[in-house]
């Protein structure tokens, strides 16, 4: 199962050497890093070809790296019937730059990327219908983002006066609390520990 | 220039709908009673559940589980919790993963008993519903004797469950399952050759093999489709791969063949509880690694250590070592995915969670054009949508 994953990724980092900048298997799972121009003719390959035949598009999702230079990385997940397989496909992206729609390729993708419009604020080319799915009519923001606060910046009541529901902004009778317990010891030099070390 | 004159006229199905199965909005096109488009608006049970999980620790996050499809809770947690173990690269002990398969069965009895009633009720059948929902009943006092919650178990914990099952409730659950059965027979002897039923469902949303495989299917919607793959069978998890059972599947891929598939699928299920019961092994039911899973509280009143873990445990929580993982069950409703990245902190830093539902009913407009209005319950019901999952 494991060599199968391994001879797949150098089978398709082959196949398209241009297009994958990487394959690699962690944890038993394949992983593809893609070139974002290249994802449709990626996945069509994956689709199509004989010894992948990955038929279903399970998984489209969006993850925030904000410290990186392109923060976002779009992973499609896919999973092949025939050969009982499944692979990872990430495309790195940024708030600006849009990523190719895969619809074409799969109608799965349709909600899936809506989704990640929305959650992320990450945009699709050629999507034939890219609003927003999960938020609110008129949301504004992209709430998975890692800057996007938790609590979030409106809350709605129903006015009796205005006989409608209003939106505000968010006033909380109490902070939220996240609170840390990671321990502030673990991995951190102890004060005094360089002396000892020092000594010998 | 002339005016372009519609012939179609626009109504809202929904929110509030009984025959939506939650807070669906469908605006449909209509021609007349021939539905031109469907297009579901959904997100009115929208709670941010993903961003909720990234701040909190991984036990926090099971709960949020139970709350996506409140109609098989533990199928839920089931996913989340093989995600964590994969990644901290923990095996539960034999008795626990016998113990989630057994609750696994459970869910997925449950949700089909509601789905399928409550199917029948929506195309004008009520004596299933009554029927079977008092058995129902009984499968949530197992829940609730478990892990003291009719609904919302909480029970599946990373690296085993909660608590080991209490005295007599296998022995119960086995006279339930020797007695159950006959309520499947009856409800088929109501519906499965009903003349009514027949003529709302057969025929009705049909999606071919290849259609259903684009449109990203799974589960009991595949199948019914004709392609057998249930990942029980295909990437076993837990205890499955010691249990016998077949994966019933349909001809036509309508609503008739996934009420049938679904009804294959209880007795199945029945099949797995019952080889769960007779081999059901012994031994504890927790992980015995105190990095993992928190000491018993008799422990911690003699031993310093088993305190401390037991403390570390509830406020700090598990690290779980950096990396990714897209791990999915076979929720009764298809397949319910978790893609879990954790940067090594006590926190997920991403989850997100794939629900069959979801991708169920983006495939709505495919297929229900050029059905008539009426057909729209029967495809709704017949595609099991909860918004708990789909709007997360």
């Amino acid at each position: 199962m494991l060599q199968a994953l391994q001879d797949l990724g150098e089978y398709i980092a082959a196949a398209l050497p241009e297009d994958v900048v990487s394959a690699g298997v962690v944890k038993d799972e394949l992983t593809l890093a893609v070139r974002r121009p290249a994802i449709v003719k990626v996945l069509m390959f994956l689709r199509d070809d004989a010894n992948c035949q990955f038929k279903q598009l399970m998984d489209v999702c969006g993850v925030d790296y904000p410290g990186r230079e392109q923060r976002f990385d779009v992973v499609y997940h896919l999973l092949s019937l025939r050969h009982n397989q499944r692979v990872r496909v990430k495309v790195r992206t940024d708030e600006t730059a849009p990523v190719p729609s895969v619809t074409g390729v799969f109608s799965s993708a349709n909600w899936f990327e809506r989704e990640v419009w929305d959650m992320f604020g990450v945009a699709f080319t050629d999507h034939p219908d890219l609003r927003r799915i999960l938020t609110d009519y008129g949301f504004e923001g992209h709430p998975l983002r890692k800057d996007f606060p938790l609590t979030g910046f409106v809350e709605v009541r129903y006015d009796d006066e205005r006989k409608r529901v209003v939106y505000e902004p968010v006033k909380l009778t109490q902070d939220v609390r996240s609170f840390d317990f990671l321990s502030p010891w673990e991995g951190y030099p102890l004060p005094g520990d360089e002396k000892a070390e020092g000594k010998t | 220039m002339p005016e372009a004159k519609l012939n179609t006229y626009t109504i809202n199905f929904g929110p509030q709908h009984p025959a939506a199965h939650g807070v669906l909005r469908l605006i449909l096109e209509l021609s007349g009673e021939v539905i031109e488009r469907a297009d579901p608006h959904v997100g009115l049970l929208h709670r941010g559940t993903e961003k909720l999980i990234e701040h909190k620790t991984y036990a926090q996050a099971v709960p949020y589980f139970d709350r996506l499809d409140y109609c098989a809770p533990m199928a839920q947690e089931h996913a989340f919790v093989l995600a964590a173990e994969k990644l901290l690269g923990v095996t539960p002990t034999p008795r626990a993963q016998y113990i989630r398969v057994l609750y696994a069965e459970i869910s997925r009895l449950m949700n089909h008993i509601l789905n399928l009633t409550s199917y029948a009720l929506d195309v004008g059948a009520m004596t299933p519903l009554l029927w079977l929902f008092e058995e129902r009943e009984f499968l949530m006092e197992f829940y609730e004797r478990a892990s003291g919650a009719r609904m919302h178990a909480n029970y599946f914990r990373v690296g085993g469950v909660a608590e080991d099952l209490p005295e007599g409730l296998l022995e119960d659950i086995g006279k339930w399952v020797e007695r159950f059965p006959k309520c499947i027979d009856d409800m088929e002897t109501l519906l499965t050759e009903n003349r009514i039923f027949k003529q709302r469902t057969v025929d009705i949303g049909i999606m071919t093999a290849d259609q259903a495989l684009d449109w990203g299917f799974s589960g009991p919607m595949l199948r019914a489709s004709g392609v057998p793959w249930d990942l029980r069978k295909a990437q076993p998890y837990d205890a499955y791969a010691d249990m016998d059972f077949d994966i019933p599947i349909g001809k036509h891929g309508d609503c008739y063949d996934r009420y049938l598939v679904r009804t294959e699928e209880m007795r199945q299920s029945l099949r797995i509880m019952r080889q769960c019961l007779d081999t059901m092994p012994g031994g504890p039911a927790r992980l015995p690694d105190r990095k993992v899973m928190a000491p018993p509280r008799a422990e911690m009143k003699s031993s310093m250590e088993a305190l401390i873990h037991h403390f570390k445990l509830y406020s700090e929580g598990i690290h779980v070592p950096a990396g990714e993982t897209y791990t999915a069950v076979e929720a009764p409703k298809g397949e319910f995915g978790v893609y879990l990245i954790s940067d090594g902190g006590n926190r997920p830093y991403r989850c997100k969670i794939r629900p069959p539902a979801f991708v169920h009913l983006s495939a709505m407009d495919a297929m229900s054009s050029g059905h008539m209005l009426a057909d729209m319950t029967a495809i709704i019901g017949a595609l099991d949508i909860v918004f708990g999952e789909i709007d997360r």
